[in-house]
């Protein structure tokens, strides 16, 4: 309804916002009753949020709703009938222990968030001083994170795979393995999970760095006319001001790693107990026709993701919730 | 921000200084190594003959001819990147676009507006980013099969269009530093809301729009969930879904899907190393909203 407003030439140059006192409109000067006038002034922001709000309802509080609503009943998702069942769908959610069990493993997810958090934070303390091809070494360790997933899988795929990259570095070094990577559960797991941190340790790392270059260098030089080495100077001085955006890489890291999808679905389609809540989901939903019980799995998981926000938000109140 | 030592501690600093300097370049060395290695063996492997993969010489082996493109072109018209790639433009062009209108239109309306209800608007959108996507796919593909959507590239950019709140916040945030004297004077002169918007907002937020056309390029380009599960048809593969489908009927020829994974690779380097700057930007905005 409003393309032209891309296609239009920007007749204001775009200067840096500031009080540079531009009259910006060639219009004759009309008198400014037409916007005084009471219901015009009520319905135009009405007017710009319509599509938005719509999109938004349409395709996020709708499925919600009716998300909720299939959990209660036995619908397969095709059929014109669907039965209200009750909360039969939760109790075999929680009382067939096979269905929980997948999420036991978001916790080698979650213990390669803890690693990956580390690693970040070493390369972004590493790379906030001067040091050389820093540039370089930026862009290398943040490339992963813009990868596409099924090209990372592909990748990791032939990395695990007998014979495959792995093998090789490790024949190297002497060690020579027969091991299949993508094998056994427990092995297939924590490999998935390195695959995790090689992919997503850039994004922590580039956030941590903002954070950290944020800092007054003045805070350092202080730090250091008073001797304080490079150990006391991250722990009082960097620490403290990445504290927001760490506490933020937590919350995505609980969440990410009980939503996870793509790299085991790539790379093993959830085979050998690699499959995640959602994997098991997807599944009851576009494979079973289960749409009740993956919608009721859905809602489980909607519960859990946002009572974590919430733990979150009472443990670190109000940082960066600066909507209004 | 150098950090040299101050004179009175050079003397004992030079000493130790030089062990942990050379120790972190170790380091990141190593790191380096981690990361591009895998990527670098499936280069290598993409431009090796079916022969020599399965000979043994293992995946480190540098390939007999370094020009050897046949893989690219195989995966390349076996795996419909061509159409893959029209397809994955056709998706970003509309879905950037409407997200950069829709975004800034919610911002301007939200900063710029009191009116009632604003307070519940706004919750709308905040408690909106608590619910993590895929859960609700489910759901969502009902509604989208009720529109008659499956199955249509219109389907991904309906769903990429109305469910980007993180590029409502960084036009908010800007669209605070613009000064409001600016529209109050272009109300004088006549301009309503929505000339003020298209002649004065729009044009001013370009660095915004910026950071929003490259997140949400980026996303987009490497989305598998959602064209994998509104567009199952064979001509309407994106770039994700033409290659996660391409490895079925090439199960072992590792020779072809690597060079399918490096075609898929080679526009989002290409990309980044042009825009390196604004990437960084783009995504620490991005994720702390």
């Amino acid at each position: 309804m409003t393309r032209t407003a891309s296609t239009a030439p920007p007749p204001v140059p775009a200067a840096e916002p500031g009080p540079t006192g531009k009259q910006p409109s060639r219009h004759r000067a009309r008198s400014g009753a037409s916007w005084r006038d009471r219901p015009l002034r009520k319905i135009t922001p009405w007017l710009f949020l319509l599509a938005p709000l719509a999109l938004l309802i349409t395709f996020t509080y709708v499925p919600v709703g009716n998300m909720i609503y299939y959990s209660f009943t036995d619908w397969d998702g095709v059929s014109p009938t669907r039965n209200y069942v009750g909360t039969e769908n939760y109790t075999e959610i929680f009382t067939r222990p096979e269905l929980f069990r997948v999420f036991a493993v978001s916790f080698y997810y979650l213990a390669a968030s803890v690693v990956q958090i580390v690693i970040a934070l070493y390369f972004a303390a590493v790379l906030s001083f001067d040091l050389r091809f820093r540039n370089l070494f930026k862009g290398i360790l943040f490339f992963p994170y813009l990868i596409n997933g099924v090209a990372i899988g592909f990748v990791f795929l032939y990395f695990f795979q007998d014979g495959g990259t792995l093998d090789s570095v490790l024949s190297w070094f002497g060690a020579d393995t027969d091991h299949a990577w993508l094998g056994s559960p427990e092995s297939a797991n924590t490999s998935m999970a390195g695959v995790s941190v090689w992919r997503f340790t850039g994004l922590n790392f580039v956030l941590f760095l903002g954070a950290i270059q944020s800092i007054p260098g003045e805070l350092y030089e202080a730090a250091q006319l008073d001797g304080a080495s490079r150990w006391k100077q991250f722990r009082h001085i960097i620490a403290p001001s990445i504290r927001p955006v760490l506490s933020l890489s937590v919350i995505l890291a609980i969440s990410g790693s009980l939503s996870v999808f793509e790299i085991p679905y790539i790379m093993t389609g959830g085979a050998t107990e690699t499959s995640t809540f959602v994997i098991q989901t997807v599944k009851f939903a576009f494979q079973f026709n289960k749409t009740g019980l993956a919608s009721a799995c859905a809602v489980v998981l909607l519960a859990i993701i946002l009572v974590i926000t919430w733990i979150q938000r009472r443990l670190v109140p109000d940082e960066k919730v600066d909507l209004v | 921000m150098t950090l040299t030592a101050p004179t009175r501690r050079a003397q004992e600093q030079t000493r130790r200084p030089r062990v942990s300097t050379a120790l972190t370049y170790l380091s990141l060395v190593v790191a380096s190594l981690v990361v591009l290695l895998p990527l670098a063996v499936v280069f290598l492997t993409s431009l090796k003959s079916y022969g020599e993969i399965s000979d043994g010489q293992g995946a480190l082996a540098l390939p007999d001819d370094w020009l050897n493109f046949s893989n690219y072109a195989t995966a390349f018209n076996d795996g419909h990147m061509l159409q893959a790639f029209g397809n994955t433009a056709f998706i970003l062009l509309f879905s950037i676009t409407g997200t950069v209108i829709i975004g800034s239109m919610t911002a301007y309306a939200i900063d710029r507006f009191d009116f009632r209800f604003k307070k519940l608007v706004m919750a709308l959108f905040l408690i909106a980013t608590l619910v993590p996507a895929v859960t609700t796919q489910v759901a969502t593909f009902q509604v989208v099969n009720s529109f008659g959507l499956f199955n249509t590239r219109w389907a991904p950019i309906l769903l990429y269009m109305g469910t980007d709140i993180v590029a409502i916040y960084i036009f908010l945030q800007f669209i605070r530093g613009i000064p409001k004297s600016l529209d109050e004077a272009a109300r004088l002169d006549g301009a309503n809301s929505f000339t003020i918007y298209r002649k004065i907002i729009f044009p001013l937020l370009k660095p915004a729009i910026a950071t929003v056309v490259i997140i949400k390029g980026i996303t987009t380009y490497n989305d598998f969930y959602i064209p994998f599960l509104y567009m199952p048809a064979e001509d309407l593969g994106t770039m994700s879904t033409a290659l996660f489908r391409f490895k079925g009927p090439f199960g072992a020829h590792w020779e072809n899907i690597s060079a399918g994974a490096v075609l898929v690779i080679v526009p989002t380097l290409v990309v980044f190393l042009f825009l390196q700057r604004y990437i960084y930007n783009g995504f620490a905005q991005g994720a702390t909203k």
